[in-house]
């Protein structure tokens, strides 16, 4: 992978207490790429995802997510970044279009760019027919793609997500990454965390976390010729031993 | 042996929606019988009408020989139901909740112990931490040993696995094969494709129809066409440049790839020659075996076109 590199992780530590939850990170993202952030539970995904969204510091070292430094600038992190968890992502009682116009609104969009992005998104979708749906209404297909639009409606250097496409059927999933291809094609940067390996495959590196550190990032090719496994979930089983407790 | 469950045409509406139509199959004893369809397929519906907390509109289910409905009161003394939603007591500890569903059934921890050590071991050093703290694997792990600690015959495991990562996946297949020894029966759902080839048998389930029903491989090995990956630099342009190329059937994203099908299930160089000059570069062909999620995408293509249309 060539290019600039969006975000940049330079010993990364931070502590909770006497706990470690992140150990010594040091790893970069590049503009446009598909990266894969993984790891057992509890191996400290969710913190280094906090603090890169900038909603934590770090202890030490130095991180900075498209161009700004978390501890100094984590409002301007905010406002280039998306973020989208399958589980809370879109308000289930708001339309389609209440929904499009909140997080807009939020993400710091003027009223005129905000229709004419609702507009261009209904459209891309084929969503006119639900403008006025309730969320709740919704299958979950449909949700989810609406999240993703949403997470990337300001037009983020990076988008966040969180176990993408969990649950949905393989026709849905795969309407999905076409729509991750082509939203990175753009030279959005993707940040997919996720526990199933399968989705791991779609990404152009993956990093794999255990207790706190690194332990292996490459290409999910070259990280399954240098563990002799056919799938990437064989590698991981193999390397990320889950905490103790 | 007459099997653990034969369900006859069973049909379930809430209000206007179907949730289940004519559903058939038959699972044998000692099988690990798998589910595998999306959120809102079905599968959680049909556990419910198999563990006797639902009322089939139409059909007929027999589990272990009981009609589901009449027989319910013997039938629940007689299964293991562990919900999608994890259900047990978060206020009591570890210990209290397995203490409490095996006295609940009448068993009692000691005797049934050996079927549930190899789970319940990796709790017990917490065992007397409150479950709505313990993580997420730990919580599967629990939920396990409280639905198998009085020895059920039939096992309904609701998507055990769902949020659980890959190395405790790994650990809690494991742990479902060992219960064969042990007589116990086994259905499970998921919307996880890769889990299909942990399973005796799946049966594969969409907007409440089962579409398929054999031994993954064979499942797997019925994919009707010759199915090609393709590769190229840009993944984006490369499936756009496929899906306008007229000698195309399908063409889906797979990981790094595209996995293609063809007219007369074969290319020729033209097909190099286009891409060529589509722009891409690095382009490879190579043909592939079809897995079973390229096989379930067939069968959604095949049966369900009418409902695809209407939902995108």
């Amino acid at each position: 992978m060539t290019g600039k590199s969006v975000i940049s992780v330079k010993n990364l530590v931070k502590k909770f207490g006497n706990f470690t939850a992140n150990d010594n990170l040091c790893f970069e993202v590049y503009e446009g790429e598909i990266f894969g952030f993984l790891g057992a539970n509890g191996a400290g995904k969710t913190t280094a995802l906090r603090i890169l969204s900038g909603l934590l510091e770090p202890t030490s070292g130095e991180v900075t997510v498209a161009g700004y430094d978390v501890s100094k600038d984590s409002e301007k992190i905010k406002k280039n970044i998306g973020y989208m968890c399958q589980k809370f992502s879109l308000y289930d009682d708001l339309t389609v279009s209440e929904n499009i116009v909140l997080y807009g609104g939020i993400y710091g969009l003027d009223n005129q760019s905000l229709r004419e992005r609702k507009n261009k998104l209904l459209k891309q979708l084929r969503f006119e027919e639900y403008e006025t749906r309730l969320i709740v209404d919704l299958p979950l297909g449909l949700k989810q793609k609406l999240a993703f639009s949403v997470a990337i409606i300001h037009n983020p250097r990076i988008v966040f997500l969180d176990e993408p496409t969990g649950g949905v059927d393989p026709v849905t999933r795969r309407q999905f990454w076409e729509m991750i291809w082509e939203t990175a094609s753009k030279g959005i940067t993707i940040f997919v965390t996720t526990h199933y390996m399968d989705e791991a495959e779609y990404c152009d590196r993956v990093s794999i976390m255990s207790e706190g550190r690194i332990v292996a990032i490459d290409t999910p090719e070259n990280l399954k010729k240098q563990y002799n496994a056919e799938t990437i979930e064989q590698v991981f089983v193999r390397i990320a031993r889950p905490l103790k407790n | 042996m007459a099997p653990v469950i034969e369900s006859v045409n069973i049909s379930k509406k809430f209000g206007n929606i179907t949730a289940l139509y004519d559903v058939s199959f038959e699972v044998n004893v000692n099988e690990i019988f798998g589910f595998i369809g999306p959120d809102g397929s079905g599968k959680t519906t049909l556990f419910r009408i198999i563990a006797t907390l639902l009322l089939p509109d139409s059909g007929s289910m027999k589990v272990l020989g009981l009609d589901s409905v009449s027989g319910f009161k013997s039938l629940r003394r007689e299964i293991g139901y562990m919900p999608g939603r994890f259900s047990l007591y978060q206020d009591l500890t570890v210990e209290e909740n397995l203490k409490f569903y095996a006295t609940v059934f009448g068993a009692s921890v000691e005797e049934n112990y050996y079927l549930i050590a190899d789970i319940y071991s990796h709790i017990e050093p917490f065992r007397k931490r409150l479950a709505g703290n313990l993580s997420g694997g730990m919580k599967q792990k629990l939920a396990l040993s409280c639905a198998l600690i009085h020895k059920p015959k039939l096992l309904i495991l609701d998507e055990p696995t769902t949020g659980v990562d890959a190395v405790s996946r790994t650990e809690f297949w494991a742990m479902l094969e060992r219960l064969k020894e042990y007589g116990i029966s086994v259905i499970v759902s998921t919307p996880y494709m890769d889990e299909a080839m942990r399973c005796s048998r799946v049966a594969l389930i969409q907007n409440g129809r089962i579409l398929s029903v054999d031994a993954p491989l064979k499942i797997r090995d019925s994919f009707s066409r010759r199915l090609f990956r393709i590769r190229a630099g840009d993944k984006y342009s490369l499936i756009n440049a496929l899906r306008k190329y007229p000698e195309t059937v399908t063409a889906f994203p797979f990981g790094d790839s595209v996995h293609t099908t063809f007219k007369g299930d074969s290319y020729d160089n033209s097909l190099s020659e286009y891409l060529i000059k589509c722009g891409l570069t690095d382009v490879t062909i190579q043909e592939t075996k079809a897995g079973i999620e390229d096989r379930f995408l067939e069968l959604m293509e095949n049966s369900d076109q009418k409902n695809t249309d209407q939902i995108f």
